[in-house]
């Protein structure tokens, strides 16, 4: 990996706001031509790194390079960045192509060049036909297509998207997600997308940067992630999943011998181990099958069924107390245990993870 | 139910909008009353012939405009040039109305985008100090103005003692010195409309507008000064009309030679030296450059937005 195929790298960043400190050594490196996404709950900091490599915030120490360089010097309006903003931030007295021509005219386009290529942007995002309508004339997802076209035209280097799906209804998110994908590979240019919609994350990232309150907790691909995380944060952000508090006996060469509350011994890969020799048995719902008692793994006690449609979740409960769901395919196959039944679950073999706090 | 929605005379989004025919009924008899009976007996009085006593006699004539705007010589039996005095008048009043109206933005705007940036709280702080000496009635501020700029007036001294000027500056009794008068005036209703308008701006697109390669100059020309363009407006109107109208600050800021509409308009209804008919019909022509005025601006902004 060589360094021109890094388009932003993030050194050791720190963000403090007064006493309060938002980023607490933040490293990742983006690629070019990457999917790049930022995932974490509500106030974790995405923003906030989205804006220091923006150029609206300073950061307190590290540093933030573009393809080798230290932007810390550049304010924003000479950083060949461009961000697609949470709540689009349309200029509300230009029309749609002025408010694409914008960037271009203000980096040097002539203005024949400009509205050039502003038509083939808003062909790219569709909205050739609304091209003299004003922001206010337009649907959100219209909207935030042009806010879109807008941070694209200029073909910056690297473009920033602060969830920029959330303010559409699940459909048209679908449909946007699939657009802005195709997108970003047409134009080749690095995309660092923010949400807190972890589906949404999955479906679309190159690779994932999970954060939680100011730490990046793991950077992988989806699939990395979503089955080998590293830790009990990351796999309980992304999807769906049982944490069994379960006894080590041993660890050798990433396999742990665990004791499941069940008193059963259960082998399993192992990610991290708490130094007190506890952990938690990370298991996906999709992951267990059912089994008569006494045959599986573990034996509960089934407390309800929920409907999903395509899928069927079971809820239920171990003897110690401790929850646990599973999820079954809605098929005719598929026969659902009676409520207060005791039925057994067989662990899929290596399909659970063993993880530390 | 809506008691308006079965005659089909209204649809409910009419009520929800406090457009309902009940609701508005109250509005329409206060501007009939107060805004439109006025005007139009105003207008009729124009037409009507002087009495020497001040008051009118219900005799119809063109005479006030005649006199306004043509010069038949001292006898009335000369052929008619173009009378200059009175549109001379007019003149110079919109030339320091416009002036006037120029300062308070100058000044207004930074203000009160200054007011709007602070936090919630100090904001209300100062728009109350904003508004404090406004509560002094308004001649009494022209006065004190006056006393203010004189040569003999404290703003001399200090600059004579201070050594800046050697002699006194001669502002009273200038055209600058009505200007400042009705800038000082009017400057609230410059700053509280733009004030309004940019509490409302939405800075993340001054951030927008940065990320797109615009320097902070170009950010003010082409986003905030047209988002807020209504509140500036509105602020130009609020000044430029009343001051426009205005007799108290030409009459004891300018002397003679600057007498403006308002003092041309106000001597024609004082004691008996009146002439009703013609305070009238150069009331009449002030409306209606003013309306014109407004009417173009509205034609401009309704084109603009489609
Ligand atoms: N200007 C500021 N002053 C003080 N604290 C701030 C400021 N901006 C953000 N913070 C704090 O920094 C933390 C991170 O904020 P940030 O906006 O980056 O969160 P986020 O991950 O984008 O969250 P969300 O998903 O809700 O948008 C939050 O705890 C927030 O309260
Ligand atoms: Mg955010």
């Amino acid at each position: 990996m060589t360094s021109s195929d890094i388009a932003i790298d993030i050194d050791n960043v720190v963000k403090r706001y007064g006493a309060f400190t938002a980023l607490h050594g933040v490293s990742m490196q983006i690629h070019a031509n990457e999917f790049f996404t930022l995932l974490g709950p509500s106030g974790c900091g995405k923003t906030t790194l989205l804006r220091s490599i923006a150029g609206f915030e300073d950061v307190n120490e590290g540093a933030i390079r573009l393809y080798g360089n230290d932007i810390a010097p550049l304010p924003p309006h000479k950083r060949p960045i461009n961000t697609v903003f949470q709540q689009y931030a349309l200029f509300p007295h230009m029309t749609v192509t002025e408010n694409v021509m914008f960037g271009l005219r203000r980096s040097g386009w002539s203005r024949i060049e400009a509205a050039t290529r502003a038509d083939d942007v808003l062909k790219l995002v569709q909205l050739s036909n609304f091209a003299d309508r004003k922001p206010a004339q337009l649907s959100g997802g219209q909207q935030q297509r042009v806010a879109l076209a807008r941070a694209l035209a200029p073909r910056p280097k690297v473009l920033l998207l602060d969830e920029p799906l959330s303010a559409l209804d699940l459909k048209l998110r679908q449909a946007v997600r699939v657009e802005l994908k195709q997108i970003q590979r047409e134009t080749g240019i690095a995309f660092i997308f923010v949400t807190h919609d972890q589906e949404e994350a999955l479906t679309m990232s190159d690779r994932i940067a999970v954060m939680s309150s100011g730490h990046v907790q793991q950077i992988g691909t989806p699939r990395e992630i979503y089955e080998t995380p590293i830790n009990r944060f990351v796999a309980d952000f992304i999807g769906e999943t049982n944490l069994l508090n379960v006894t080590v006996q041993s660890v050798s060469e990433g396999t742990a011998q665990v004791i499941l509350p069940s008193g059963h011994p259960f082998s399993c890969p192992a990610a991290t181990v708490n130094s007190d020799g506890t952990g938690h048995l990370s298991v996906r719902p999709e992951r267990i099958e059912l089994c008569p008692a006494g045959g599986g793994d573990l034996d509960v006690k089934v407390e309800s069924q929920v409907y999903l449609g395509t899928d069927i979740q079971l809820h239920t409960r171990v003897a110690d107390g401790e929850k646990m769901i599973v999820r079954l395919q809605n098929a005719q196959s598929t026969i659902l245990p009676e409520i207060d039944t005791v039925v057994g679950l067989k662990i899929e073999a290596g399909a659970a993870r063993l993880l530390a706090d | 139910m809506a008691a308006g929605a079965p005659d089909g005379a209204s649809s409910k989004s009419d009520i929800y909008a406090g457009n309902g025919p009940r609701l508005m009924l109250p509005v329409w008899v206060f501007i009939g009353l107060f805004l439109l009976l006025p005007v139009a007996l105003m207008g009729v009085y124009s037409f009507l012939t002087k009495e020497f006593r001040g008051g009118v006699i219900w005799d119809f004539t063109l005479t006030a405009y005649d006199q306004f705007f043509l010069d038949r010589g001292l006898f009335g039996d000369d052929p008619a040039k173009i009378e200059w005095t009175y549109i001379g008048i007019f003149w110079r009043s919109i030339w320091q109305a416009g002036m006037a109206t120029i300062m308070c933005l100058l000044i207004g705007f930074p203000t009160a985008w200054f007011i709007a940036t602070r936090d919630a709280k100090t904001r209300s702080i100062w728009l109350f100090l904003i508004t404090i000496p406004y509560w002094v009635n308004l001649l009494i501020r022209t006065v004190s103005m006056k006393f203010l700029i004189r040569d003999t007036g404290p703003l001399n001294e200090f600059l004579m003692w201070s050594g800046v000027i050697n002699e006194p500056l001669g502002l009273i009794n200038t055209n600058f010195a009505v200007q400042l008068g009705l800038f000082y005036s009017y400057l609230p209703f410059m700053v509280l409309p733009i004030y309004a308008a940019v509490e409302r701006y939405d800075f993340s697109l001054s951030e927008a507008a940065a990320d797109l390669y615009a320097n902070v100059w170009t950010i003010l020309r082409l986003v905030i000064l047209p988002v807020v363009k209504p509140g500036i407006i509105a602020g130009c109107i609020l000044v430029f009309v009343p001051s426009l109208g205005a007799f108290l600050a030409p009459d004891l800021l300018g002397g003679a030679k600057t007498f403006m509409i308002g003092s041309l308009i106000e001597e024609q209804f004082k004691g008996n030296a009146g002439n009703w008919p013609f305070g009238a019909a150069a009331s009449m022509i002030l409306l209606s450059i003013v309306m014109a005025v407004l009417l173009i601006y509205a034609r401009s902004q309704t084109k603009g937005d489609k």
